[in-house]
């Protein structure tokens, strides 16, 4: 199967290819039970996690799937501030395209920045995008669909008929998008519920349902996706109190007792528990969000396999090369 | 004392299509004929240029032309502005004052003037600032730059919008003491901060902050009215939206003095070119949707939009090379506005090229105070002749703009209208597509 020579946006990737990522981290997955964790297919290769954003989650869990593939790391950490970050942009990525590397992981606060360094021209190799502004966040999706999958699923399977209820910033949310458009690919119901300050104009084109309450659509979820919400976006009128949002949309111990026995609670994380999320539901049996840390390594280290031996000879999964 | 300087123009074809000869003495046009025998010709007491069949339009008159001199000199000058405009055609332009310092005392826009006036090759009217710095808090002096050489008529803060209700009144007030006129960016600062493009399903899908509509509408719709309760007049820069064009239809209606413009970039360029994130095609306002392109297309027509202006916006290559968020607005616009003008509104059969024409030259120069040019074509109006070759096409390179910035975002794209010569007050600044220096 061929694979896009960069993975930017979800759309990038087609049913057939998406599970078949979902697939190839099942079978990692299997590896990472081992007691050798590290495999030798990319040894040789530098992988290069360009972070303009601090994100040590995402980093770390790039990292570590780069390494049990056995690709050299590097951790790029640009700071600064966010005016005139163009220059450094260019400038970075000829600096690393001069430096040999094979692939670049990045993360960056504005949306698009993932696919300008794709198609600038500025670097040659695959360029995976680790979040970018409100834009998307693949990977994270990726995980957010294998975790649920591995829950409902099978492999060689999609989401086919499964209820996804997203709440929250929608509007802000990379995550919301990656998952609204792969979700939605594999086959998936999915309802957005957010206040409509919260929600982008333009959502009615969206293949999802629309709620402003919550209460209603859990009866029906197999899955309800929490979504961070930022504090600050009180000050901006989004809403008016963190009480008032939390009262309203925030997943609490008697919203878990509307969903359907078998359904399961995520997270991209960090959390702000008490706000978006209480300490009950956050630790209920019913949560998959450390799952979702675990599944997180094994979805990159599919992504960097795949995109990675598309590009050349790379050993099979599990070959000695 | 040398002889009086006569030139005749054979052979020209006139915008509404019959063949016409101009005789033009020193700077002026002298005399219009439909018709000379070969020995009136022979015998002509001057240079003979024989047009082929070319169109002879009246120059064009751009409202609005961002210079960057002085300030931002890597962008663009005087010098390369101007000649970008009479490669475009233009014979008048209109520079905008969001220079460094702001175009918005005597002394700027004389010196923007006095530059013009070096360069030499077109009319070049300064633009005023309507406040201090374009900070849209205190009246610039407005009176000293209408009274200054640079005898400035038309005031905008361009860039920014004049969004505070009572300096706007003011603004509009205040210009009627010399039959000014204010052109506004209409764009409601609360409703657009951080925004990168047009609010809808593309902006959704994207994750940029979108630049609804009504920020542009809501701000046209308050000025028409100011203007019609101070009986001022009122210009409306570069219109985007479908919204705009009914709200401005009804204006005019109502026989409020409000006159208005659209980009070629707006007449010709979908949003949906943005889904590659490439910053080329970031403009303020942003590129919209199909239905306001044709609602443009069809309020140029209709004479709700009265003229066509470029928004010409040189920006330096680091400007455009970078993330989206991070670039500049903008786009350059003089060398391809009138191709662009024929391809949407002729060619698609909205408009007469007559129609178009005046769009381009003789409804400006009403707008914007430049009487002399009022009529177009006639005897005793300046002798600024610019000649087309509609029956060739060119491909756009932006590595051979005059510009002194490349950021056009029709690099490649083939139109139809070649301009070859223009004639700026009796003089050759551009001969077969070649700028005299």
């Amino acid at each position: 199967m061929i694979f896009p020579r960069h993975l930017l946006s979800v759309d990038d990737l087609d049913f057939d290819q998406s599970v078949k990522i979902l697939d190839t981290a099942s079978q990692l997955a299997k590896f990472s039970g081992s007691s050798i964790k590290k495999l030798p297919t990319l040894r040789g290769k530098t992988v290069v996690n360009l972070f303009f954003e601090d994100s040590t989650r995402t980093r770390i869990s790039f990292e570590a799937a780069a390494k049990r593939l056995s690709a050299d790391v590097i951790n790029f950490s640009v700071k600064g501030s966010s005016v005139s970050k163009g220059e450094s942009l260019k400038d970075t990525a000829l600096t690393l395209g001069a430096m040999g590397a094979d692939a670049v992981v990045i993360r960056h606060h504005f949306s698009g920045a993932a696919q300008r360094l794709a198609d600038a021209g500025w670097i040659s190799g695959p360029v995976i995008n680790a979040g970018d502004g409100t834009h998307e966040h693949p990977t994270q999706a990726l995980l957010d669909a294998y975790t649920i999958r591995s829950k409902f699923g099978r492999e060689g399977e999609g989401l086919s008929g499964l209820q996804v209820v997203i709440v929250g910033d929608i509007l802000h949310s990379r995550v919301a998008r990656s998952n609204v458009f792969l979700l939605t690919k594999l086959g998936a119901e999915v309802t957005l519920v957010a206040p409509p300050t919260l929600l982008p104009v333009g959502v009615e084109n969206w293949p999802v349902k629309i709620s402003y309450q919550l209460d209603p659509v859990l009866v029906n979820a197999d899955v309800v996706m929490v979504l961070r919400v930022q504090k600050e976006r009180m000050v901006q009128s989004f809403f008016p109190t963190e009480r008032e949002y939390s009262r309203h949309y925030g997943m609490n111990a008697h919203r878990l007792q509307l969903l359907p026995m078998d359904s399961i609670l995520l997270h991209p994380g960090p959390m702000n528990r008490g706000l978006e999320i209480d300490a009950i539901a956050a630790d209920s049996s019913r949560s998959m969000i450390v799952s979702q840390v675990t599944n997180g390594v094994q979805i990159r280290m599919a992504v960097l396999y795949l995109l990675l031996s598309s590009q050349q000879a790379v050993g099979a999964v599990g070959e000695e090369v | 004392m040398s002889a009086v300087k006569k030139l005749l123009l054979t052979n020209a074809r006139s915008v509404t299509g019959n063949m016409i000869n101009v005789e033009i003495t020193e700077s002026l046009i002298s005399g219009i004929s439909d018709h000379l025998s070969e020995e009136e010709i022979n015998n002509f007491s001057g240079e003979v240029f024989d047009c082929n069949g070319k169109l002879a339009s009246p120059s064009f008159i751009d409202l609005h032309t961002h210079l960057r001199e002085p300030g931002k000199e890597d962008a663009e000058t005087v010098d390369s502005g101007t000649r970008a405009a009479v490669a475009g055609g233009f014979g008048v332009i209109s520079a905008m004052p969001n220079t460094s310092p702001v175009a918005d005392t005597a002394g700027v826009v004389e010196q923007v003037f006095a530059l013009g006036k070096e360069a030499n090759r077109c009319d070049l009217y300064p633009i005023g600032a309507v406040t201090e710095g374009l900070e849209g808090k205190k009246l610039a002096e407005i009176l000293a730059m209408a009274g200054s050489k640079a005898e400035v008529r038309m005031f905008s803060d361009d860039g920014n919008c004049v969004s505070d209700s009572l300096l706007m009144r003011r603004a509009l007030e205040y210009v009627k003491i010399f039959d000014g006129v204010i052109a506004q960016h209409a764009q409601d600062p609360f409703l657009t901060v951080d925004a990168q493009i047009n609010e809808g399903a593309l902006s959704a899908r994207l994750g940029l902050k979108g630049w609804p509509a009504v920020a542009e509408e809501a701000i046209i719709a308050r000025d028409v009215l100011l203007a019609d309760h101070v009986n001022s007049r009122l210009h409306i820069c570069h219109v985007s939206t479908a919204g705009s064009v009914e709200i401005i239809r009804w204006a005019k209606a109502r026989g409020i003095q409000v006159s208005a413009e659209v980009t070629p970039h707006h007449l010709l360029l979908n949003q949906d070119l943005l889904s590659d994130f490439d910053p080329i095609y970031k403009v303020n306002p942003p590129l919209r949707a199909q239905s306001d392109i044709e609602a443009l297309r069809e309020g140029l027509a209709d004479g709700t939009i009265d003229v066509i202006a470029t928004d010409h916006a040189p920006h330096p290559m680091e400007a455009k090379e970078c993330e989206f968020n991070s670039a500049a607005f903008g786009m350059t616009g003089l060398e391809s506005a009138f191709a662009i003008g024929y391809q949407t509104m002729v060619k698609s059969k909205l408009m007469t090229l007559s129609a178009l024409v005046a769009s381009m030259s003789s409804k400006a120069a009403s707008i914007g105070g430049y009487s002399e040019y009022e009529n177009g074509l006639v005897v005793n109006a300046p002798a600024s002749i610019t000649l087309i070759d509609l029956n060739k096409s060119w491909i756009v390179d932006r590595e051979k703009t005059n510009s002194k910035s490349r950021n056009t975002p029709y690099h490649g794209l083939e139109f139809e209208g070649v301009i070859t010569d223009l004639l700026y007050r009796g003089k050759w600044v551009l001969r077969d597509s070649l700028v005299i220096s």
